[in-house]
């Protein structure tokens, strides 16, 4: 989404007092990550898909992500009002204080793991646009609410695979159960606050991430009673992606990512 | 007093239509000759698309900043689409993606020799748009008058995505060309590699092209091949100029009885080779688009599964 969707009251430079402004940026940083690391990894399947729609399909929420990542980073470069820019944001900044949740991260593994970890993504994403829509931050705001159409032809999309690879022949559930098994464990972290959030929600600035993880189980329930799968009954979640722990996974997509900023520093492109 | 079809052969009736530039539709009688020349260059233009998305979608995943990783990926899948209503077209004439996508696995069917090339640098990126797709506009832009209509439908689509590549690819080539020394090298490294493969890309020379006449004919094809690639040196040797960079041929001149440029013989061996399988690519370039389907097999086997329940429970709840 370029700069110029938004009105020039949603692009005014908000004021935040001095010791909240960090707090926000850091936030909208995280963000901005997740949705360009995930836009990232489907970006890996182009040309590789299973049949030309799904290559399609997979391009064009790459597209969606990579176009939201965007408007974070120009507004999380706003707020930081120190010059940098989006691709600064993006491109030079190391594994540890990349922000996004471990989920996105997860290498695409076969179509059922990609699938799976959308569909627990774009299910946490569209609740949380929700509430980032009707939230105070107005620039935030505006973001949201482009973002959330896209996120409801995501979360559509990413459910019927769920219920199609769940319902479909035995070899498809098996995959996806092997997916579960992988994916299951990095799903709370979603809705789990850090204490950057915890802050952010005492300010009222952020929803209180209780009620989106109620929203959340209870449409991933409702998916998988679909799929014919029981809802995992394992309850460890593993944190650590939004507090900048991440697995060795990122480091290899970060080094591809920036391999062109890291080689040549400071041109235009 | 008889009427013109019934003095007239099919053949002639239908010759006397693609004379007259009415468009032949599905329905209507074709000669079988056609329909298969038609399947052989449809379907070989579909894969085209599709094993075209490899070379590009080599770098989105590098690209050096945020909008250029998003147009990149944003012309990627549009030439997912072009395969889209290609594959569409070719099962008009009465075959079947399946069948298509078999020929292709197997090697039966050809995809553009181009793609059989490596994208090395970012450079690349802006050579494929601007030298690539301007070779394959110059080949396209006639076909949305070519004589079958779901072909020429198509094409109309195609090329209107296609000017709009080329542009982008154009504008890389721009940045990196005003840009550092480094980036300069890199623009022209490129056209180096790319120059006399986007030549080729014409097809072989008049006098040793064996179907142009008949395409001719039908007018499925509307230049010959040494037509469309004088026009394109035309069109390429200004713009590598306005860019700063030098064409790799030496012997590129300005004719002015002509009015055209003259330039250097293709090496036709390299052409040849490249065509039965001898490219750096051919081998990768396959066997990636074989594992993507192969490795899709079960995706696909799930949902057709899965569609089959759903029809079988709605069926009974009616």
């Amino acid at each position: 989404m370029a700069p110029q969707d938004f009105s020039p009251a949603q692009m005014a430079a908000p004021s935040y007092p001095a010791d909240v402004q960090p707090l926000v940026f850091q936030y909208v940083l995280q963000l901005a990550d997740t949705s360009l690391i995930l836009a990232h990894r489907l970006s890996e399947w182009c040309g590789h898909g299973p049949v030309l729609e799904q290559d399609l399909a997979m391009a064009n929420i790459a597209l969606d992500l990579l176009g939201e990542a965007r408007s974070y980073y120009q507004y999380a470069a706003e707020l930081e009002g120190r010059g940098r820019t989006e691709d600064d944001l993006a491109y030079l900044r190391s594994a540890v204080e990349y922000r996004n949740p471990l989920l996105v991260e997860q290498p695409n593994g076969d179509f059922a793991h990609t699938v799976l970890r959308q569909f627990l993504f774009d299910v946490f994403h569209y609740e949380l646009l929700i509430e980032l829509k009707a939230g105070p931050d107005a620039h935030l705001a505006a973001i949201a609410e482009k973002s959330l159409k896209e996120a409801a032809y995501h979360r559509k999309w990413s459910a019927e695979w769920i219920i199609r690879l769940g319902d479909g022949t035995a070899e498809s559930r098996q995959r996806l159960e092997k997916a579960m098994r992988t994916l299951w464990r990095y799903a709370a972290e979603l809705t789990t606050p850090t204490p950057l959030e915890q802050r952010l929600h005492a300010a009222n600035l952020l929803p209180d991430y209780a009620d989106i993880q109620a929203k959340v189980a209870a449409y991933v329930a409702h998916v998988l009673a679909e799929a014919t799968l029981p809802v995992p009954t394992d309850a460890f979640a593993q944190p650590g992606g939004k507090a900048g722990r991440h697995s060795e996974h990122l480091g290899y997509l970060l080094a591809e990512l920036q391999y062109m900023q890291r080689t040549y520093p400071n041109l235009t492109w | 007093m008889e009427t013109l079809e019934q003095v007239l052969s099919p053949e002639a009736q239908f010759q006397a239509r693609i004379d007259a530039d009415i468009r032949i539709e599905p329905k209507d009688w074709m000669p079988d000759a056609y329909r298969k020349t038609l399947i052989r260059q449809i379907s070989q233009h579909a894969h085209s698309e599709l094993v075209g998305m490899l070379p590009e979608g080599n770098w989105i995943t590098r690209a050096p900043s945020l909008k250029r990783k998003s147009i990149l990926l944003a012309k990627v899948q549009d030439e997912a689409g072009h395969g889209l209503y290609l594959y569409s077209a070719a099962e008009t004439l009465g075959t079947t993606r399946d069948q298509m996508l078999a020929d292709l696995h197997s090697g039966k069917a050809k995809y553009s020799s181009i793609f059989n090339y490596p994208t090395l640098s970012w450079a690349d990126m802006g050579c494929v748009g601007w030298l690539v797709d301007g070779a394959a506009i110059l080949n396209q832009v006639p076909l949305c008058r070519t004589s079958y209509g779901p072909y020429a439908r198509a094409m109309v689509r195609v090329c209107k995505e296609e000017s709009f590549h080329q542009r982008q690819g154009f504008e890389i080539m721009q940045t990196l060309c005003e840009g550092a020394p480094v980036q300069k090298e890199m623009a022209q490294e490129a056209l180096n590699r790319w120059w006399w493969p986007t030549l080729m890309m014409f097809g072989p020379k008049d006098s040793e092209s064996p179907n142009t006449e008949q395409s001719m004919n039908w007018r499925i094809k509307r230049f010959t091949n040494d037509e469309l690639r004088q026009k394109f040196v035309d069109m390429m040797v200004p713009q590598a100029e306005f860019l700063g960079l030098t064409v790799p041929d030496p012997t590129v001149q300005w004719n002015e009885a002509r009015q055209g440029y003259d330039f250097g013989e293709v090496d036709w061996e390299e052409f040849w080779s490249v065509v039965k399988g001898n490219g750096l690519c051919n081998h990768d370039r396959l066997q990636a688009r074989v594992q993507a389907h192969e490795e899709g097999a079960w995706v696909r086997e799930a949902a057709m599964a899965h569609a089959k329940k759903r029809a079988e429970r709605e069926g009974v709840g009616a």
